[in-house]
């Protein structure tokens, strides 16, 4: 039974579709009830997944059976974790409950068609988290887009449709282009003699630099516009502010790792040379999302899109981590992931509440709430504070790790620059919450408002203990990813290294000359870990 | 034997708990006050307990790392909760739980009937748990935690009075320059870590390790980079120039508070951090004169605002300012003991100022309130006249003032003196040492004129509001009254353990006890200075004298100007400010230097940020957007016509496709 947990707690839901669809429409209750039910075995199936798994580099919980096979195209349902996606799927199954009882009420229309979005939406995100089979990644990862875009384009606000077709078209662009490219390295590979799409063989094609550049860069747009990086960001201020809280969250906490996660998992290690050249453009890119973002999230006026905005600003710190190609780096940036998914998540529930409430979300409307919703103000300042990552906090674990990377690699000045965020993202969340929570109650419609009921607190109490357990005791977290993260370290390693790199590769107390190895995938493993080192055995 | 340090900051975080999450519900403000006291008090005991234990070991084996548990693992990097017990943390600790104990006493009486008491303890407790962590951590990721722990609650009690804007405004400015602080404090941070890793294969941001491994760093190059980031995060924390603007509005915080964080500790911790790292500091001659200018120019400039501010807690903001720049000067010359000296009777003196002002305000306020006035209850124009109204608030006032002048015998005069001694004589800043000195003079002259003018507006003359209010001033009761009590004796006597050398020489060779116990943490310092810096040229004890009673001899001139202007002719501030108008402007505004920082900074960036958005976002980038989609609809929108369905439209291309075929062949 273990063997197929994986595959389990990914089409859990789908299971839960099923039921879904023979129960009436018009029972609501009903239907919110079994979708939280669904949502919430599928956390406990996910859980022995957690505590199952090895600390090692090695992919787990495998499964290995054929699915397709058309001609030259030979597709596997090909399936497994290691302590990078572990994480990321714990997350997911994690924030799907809290998504669903964030619209508990404030979704009245379609709730049975909304339900089984939101289930649909789980099992393709989970599915693109364990995929190892490059071609069902990509049918997973096109799965997530459809359910998000009707979340957004039939439960949205105002502009919802405007909001849904940016959203859809700007992805489609990206994962259209990521097509072609996965085709094009699927012909490599047969060339090289692999049969089939499953991914870890491609780590071992070390392909000429042309043609990784060119792949490199269709992954990379694909990626990029997901994250989303700057320039490519403008769906994601839209897509936010028009969807309701659930999708917010979702999209925040999960969909936008699919970018930083497909990275992690596919661009880099499979064509890391090319990474390697473009790491100054896209760390340029990185830092100036982190203040550029920053700068427009000072001065807007709607909530939901500071915090989107505020968003873009993490994500670049994730990018400039996962950039940096040491340990410190994809460390943080991987736990930059999970903590913007608690953070931001928590943020956009928070949001949802006062707009439930309200039904408006401008900052003008608001001041002084403080006074009236003693425990909502006290939940949004420990949020804020971890999203601008005040040490004990989560938020300060990531970025410390992912500025100490960056600095000790060739990055050194991107991560100068980007410490400046540090300053500029207290300036716009605590203005916000300046605005919001504190001064005169004075506009009348405010003085009745009601602090959060229970169903409330107990969505954000699990996200709070997490704020703060990651914040105080990350160690677990990064333990369990640790070995995955010196492999991909090592498989990152340039061929050709230039003297300006050897530093940084130095630095890592790896063996400076140490030869890539292309073998890296599954063996050569060990060869990885013993650059843990104690700093202080060195003196 | 060191075992229990972890206790220290235990108790005071318990103490947060039960007053953050159950106060509420308790709401008797005796048990929560008494449990937020309490929680002070027994770290003070096991903090006592700490220092005994330390002292009982001979001077070189002073230094423990107590580890509760690994933090942080990445890599070469590692960070664990562990406390550094030194002489230098044992000296904070008794300052913070000591002075902390005092002050949270002191809240009991002054915040009674306050809305959100128990909000106010819970802040309190969490204040000093950070504030523990700041000094007790040993690495610099753990004291950075501290730091920007102290930060928050600073920026919580700040905001205390939320429902105000000011309140507000003036929490957030100091949550932002602190981080600006801050920002400098991770790249020192960074650069360290990186630069004795790849240079030399150390990777450690834990203090003692630096601190042994400390003479593999060259002079200036990098550690002066590496320093000045750690002093730009010290400039923000401890309200230096350029990012001093936010302690003055801080006051907008309850006065407990301004005594606690923006007095006697939190403010301190920059001048703790640079001691803490004081042999990175030695080895860069730029970086300390860098400290010295900036703390001699902090130390005259907020003098001279002080000045002409009528807020008493705006004058004794802007002096904490001041007194801070001493401290800095006392650093930047490399005499790290003198400035921690001064660090310790500042926290006493200045304490009980702060607190004799807020007994004072206090007061006034009920005053004012029972006639239903509406005037300001922290002006001293509305002042006058208390002395008789509230003696000891008054005698202890007193006192520390006289302390904080440099009045010889009380604490202030040695710290002081001891300061302005070694800017003189210190071997490191050439001729800049006269500049330095004079600087420091100039600003304790100053200062005694503005202590002494606050104790007059206050204290002495006719009482200036309405004789009905009058009545109903009052002496503070007990709980308030013993604080001061204590405050004001620690600051007549707490100097006596740091005699300058002429003096203990005068008094047959009695010690400076404060240097020579702090002389462990400094002697990488010691060290390194007998090896490179130029030694200093040799001064009398003459020279020492005489420049001691000038320095006297200006605070004398101070409070006589004091006495002359708002006790025997108060006439002449008037005539002065009719003569002089456009200087007492400028010095009454501050200089303008917040609007100065709003004009180049703060509106800038709002207009960058705005121009981004509604200006690239908007326009360019979804300007893109939105252009490739409306060419791709224009061009749908002909295309479609091809396939209207009607069966005339196909025949007719159908025919026009033959024409074109036919055409091409028949013309070929």
């Amino acid at each position: 039974m273990s063997n197929h947990l994986l595959s389990l707690t990914t089409f859990l839901p789908i299971l839960g579709v099923l039921l879904l669809l023979f129960i009436p429409k018009d029972s609501k209750g009903v239907l919110r009830g079994v979708a939280l039910a669904v949502t919430v075995v599928t956390f406990l199936v996910s859980l022995p997944i957690l505590t199952g798994f090895q600390t090692n580099a090695e992919f787990q919980f495998l499964e290995n059976v054929p699915w397709i096979a058309a001609g030259p195209f030979v597709m596997r349902y090909n399936v497994g974790i290691d302590g990078i996606s572990l994480w990321l799927v714990i997350l997911t199954t994690f924030i799907m409950p809290l998504a669903v009882l964030s619209t508990w009420t404030a979704v009245e229309e379609k709730v049975k068609e909304y339900m089984i979005c939101l289930l649909l939406l789980e099992t393709g995100m989970l599915g693109a988290f364990i995929s190892l089979d490059l071609f069902l990644f990509y049918i997973f990862w096109e799965v997530m887009l459809i359910p998000m875009y009707f979340i957004i384009g039939i439960w949205g606000g105002k502009n919802k449709i405007y909001a849904a077709v940016k959203f859809f078209i700007y992805t489609m662009v990206g994962s259209l282009l990521m097509l072609v490219a996965l085709i094009f390295l699927y012909f490599k590979g047969l060339d090289a003699g692999f049969s089939n799409f499953g991914l870890l063989q491609f780590f071992d094609l070390r392909l000429d630099p042309a043609t990784q550049t060119w792949l490199f860069l269709a992954f990379a747009l694909a990626f990029a516009i997901k994250v989303p990086m700057f320039p490519l960001h403008t769906w994601l201020p839209d897509a936010h502010t028009e969807a309701p809280t659930a999708g917010s969250v979702i999209l925040a906490a999960i969909l936008l790792k699919m970018g930083t996660y497909g990275y992690v998992r596919f661009a880099l290690p499979l064509f890391p040379d090319a990474a390697h050249r473009f790491t100054p453009l896209i760390a340029t890119l990185a830092v100036i999302g982190i203040i550029y973002a920053a700068l427009v999230a000072m001065v807007q006026e709607d909530v939901k899109k500071l915090v989107a905005y505020s968003s873009v600003a993490h994500l670049g710190f994730v990018m400039l981590g996962v950039f940096a190609f040491n340990t410190q780096g994809i460390t943080g940036g991987m736990l930059q992931m999970l903590n913007h998914g608690v953070s931001t998540g928590a943020l956009f529930l928070i949001v949802g509440f006062i707009y439930e409430r309200r039904h408006t979300r401008l900052i003008t409307d608001f001041g002084g709430l403080s006074k009236q919703m003693p425990i909502f103000a006290t939940i949004f300042m420990i949020v804020t504070l971890s999203s601008i990552g005040l040490p004990g906090t989560n938020g300060f674990v990531g970025e410390f790790l992912i500025l100490l990377g960056s600095f000790e690699s060739s990055l050194r000045w991107w991560a100068v620059v980007a410490s400046s965020g540090v300053i500029l993202s207290a300036v716009y969340m605590l203005w916000m919450f300046q605005r919001v929570m504190f001064g005169e109650l004075d506009n009348p419609k405010n003085q009745t408002l009601s602090d959060l009921n229970a169903r409330e607190i107990a969505i954000m109490l699990p996200l709070l203990a997490l704020i703060f357990i990651m914040g105080v005791y990350p160690n677990p977290f990064i333990e369990k990813m640790d070995p995955a993260v010196q492999k991909l370290v090592a498989q990152t390693k340039p061929l050709g290294m230039s003297a300006r790199q050897m530093p940084a590769m130095q630095m890592q107390g790896l063996p400076a000359g140490h030869p890539a190895i292309p073998g890296m995938a599954v063996p050569a493993v060990e060869q990885a870990t013993p650059a843990v080192a104690d700093p202080n055995e060195v003196k | 034997m060191f075992d229990n340090v972890w206790l220290i900051p235990l108790f005071p975080f318990i103490g947060f708990l039960i007053n953050g999450l159950l106060g509420k519900k308790i709401k008797n403000e005796t048990v929560i006050g008494g449990i937020g006291a309490l929680a002070v008090l027994c770290s003070f005991l096991v903090s006592c307990k700490t220092i005994l234990a330390l002292l009982s070991l001979p001077g070189e084996e002073r230094v423990a790392n107590v580890k509760v548990f690994t933090w942080i693992t990445s890599g070469s990097f590692n960070a664990d909760i562990a406390f550094l017990i030194d002489p230098l943390s044992c000296v904070m600790i008794m300052i913070v739980t000591g002075v902390g104990f005092l002050i949270h006493v002191y809240s009991i009486g002054y915040m009674h009937g306050e809305e959100g008491f128990y909000r106010f303890f819970s802040y309190l407790n969490l204040f000093m748990f950070s504030m523990l962590l700041l000094v007790l951590g040993n690495n610099l990721l753990l004291m950075f935690v501290g730091w920007e722990g102290v930060g928050l609650c600073s920026y919580l009690l700040i905001g205390y009075y939320f429902h105000k804007k000011s309140a507000g405004d003036a929490g957030k400015k100091a949550f932002v320059m602190n981080r600006v602080g801050d920002f400098g404090f991770l790249l020192g941070t960074f650069t360290l870590y990186w630069y004795m890793g790849q240079a030399h294969n150390v990777w450690t941001i834990k203090f003692t390790d630096l601190a042994a491994n400390s003479h593999l760093l060259p002079t200036g190059g990098i550690v002066t980079a590496i320093t000045l980031c750690f002093f730009l995060g010290a400039t923000g924390k401890s309200a230096q120039i350029p990012l001093y603007t936010w302690l003055p509005d801080a006051m907008e915080g309850p006065t407990p508070v301004s005594a606690l964080i923006h007095a006697a500790t939190m403010v301190t911790a920059g001048v703790y951090m640079i001691g803490r790292m004081n042999y990175l500091f030695i080895r860069s001659p730029e970086t300390l004169m860098v400290v010295a200018v900036v703390g001699g120019c902090t130390a005259l400039f907020a003098a001279t605002i002080g000045t002409a501010q009528n807020d008493i807690k705006r004058v004794l903001a802007y002096s904490t300012v001041s007194q801070l720049g001493y401290m800095f000067l006392a650093m930047g010359t490399g005499a790290f003991a003198a400035g921690i000296f001064h660090l310790m009777t500042h926290a006493f003196f200045k304490a009980c100022l702060f607190l004799g002002s807020g007994a004072v305000i206090h007061s006034m306020h009920h005053a004012l309130h029972h006639v239903h006035s509406h005037d300001d209850a922290q002006d001293m124009r509305n002042m006058g006249g208390l002395r008789s109204k509230m003696p000891l608030t008054f005698l202890t006032f007193l006192l520390a003032t006289i302390a904080i002048a440099g009045i010889p015998g009380f604490s202030g005069f040695f710290s002081k003196d001891e300061i302005l001694w070694q800017a003189f004589s210190n071997p490191h800043h050439g001729d800049l040492n006269y500049l330095l000195w004079g600087m420091g003079a100039l600003a304790a002259g100053l200062t005694a004129f503005y202590m002494f003018r606050l104790v007059f507006m206050t204290f002495f003359g006719e009482c200036r509001i309405t004789p009905k209010a009058k009545d109903h001033l009052h002496e503070s009761p007990m709980v308030i009254v013993i604080p001061l009590i204590v405050l004001a004796a620690l600051s007549v006597v707490g100097g006596y353990i740091g005699l300058p050398k002429v003096i203990g020489e005068l008094f047959g060779g009695i010690p400076n006890y404060f240097e020579h116990y702090l002389e462990p943490v400094f002697k990488y310092s010691e060290e390194y200075m007998a090896q490179h810096a130029a030694h200093a040229a040799e001064h009398s004890a003459t020279l020492e004298w005489g420049l001691m009673g000038l320095s006297v001899l200006v605070a004398l001139v101070g409070i006589t100007i004091a006495f002359t202007m708002y006790v025997k002719n108060t006439e002449l501030p008037k005539r002065f400010v009719a003569t002089f108008p456009a200087l007492h402007r400028a010095v009454y505004n501050k200089w303008y230097i917040d609007e100065l920082y709003d004009y180049l900074f703060v509106n800038p960036c709002k207009a960058l940020g705005r121009f981004l958005w509604k200006g690239f976002d908007v326009v360019v980038v979804d300007g893109v957007v939105n252009g490739v989609a409306n060419v791709v609809m224009a061009f749908s929108g002909v295309f479609r016509y091809m396939q209207s369905g009607y069966i005339y439209n196909y025949a007719w291309s159908m025919a026009f496709g033959v024409v074109v075929i036919l055409g091409y062949y028949v013309f070929k």
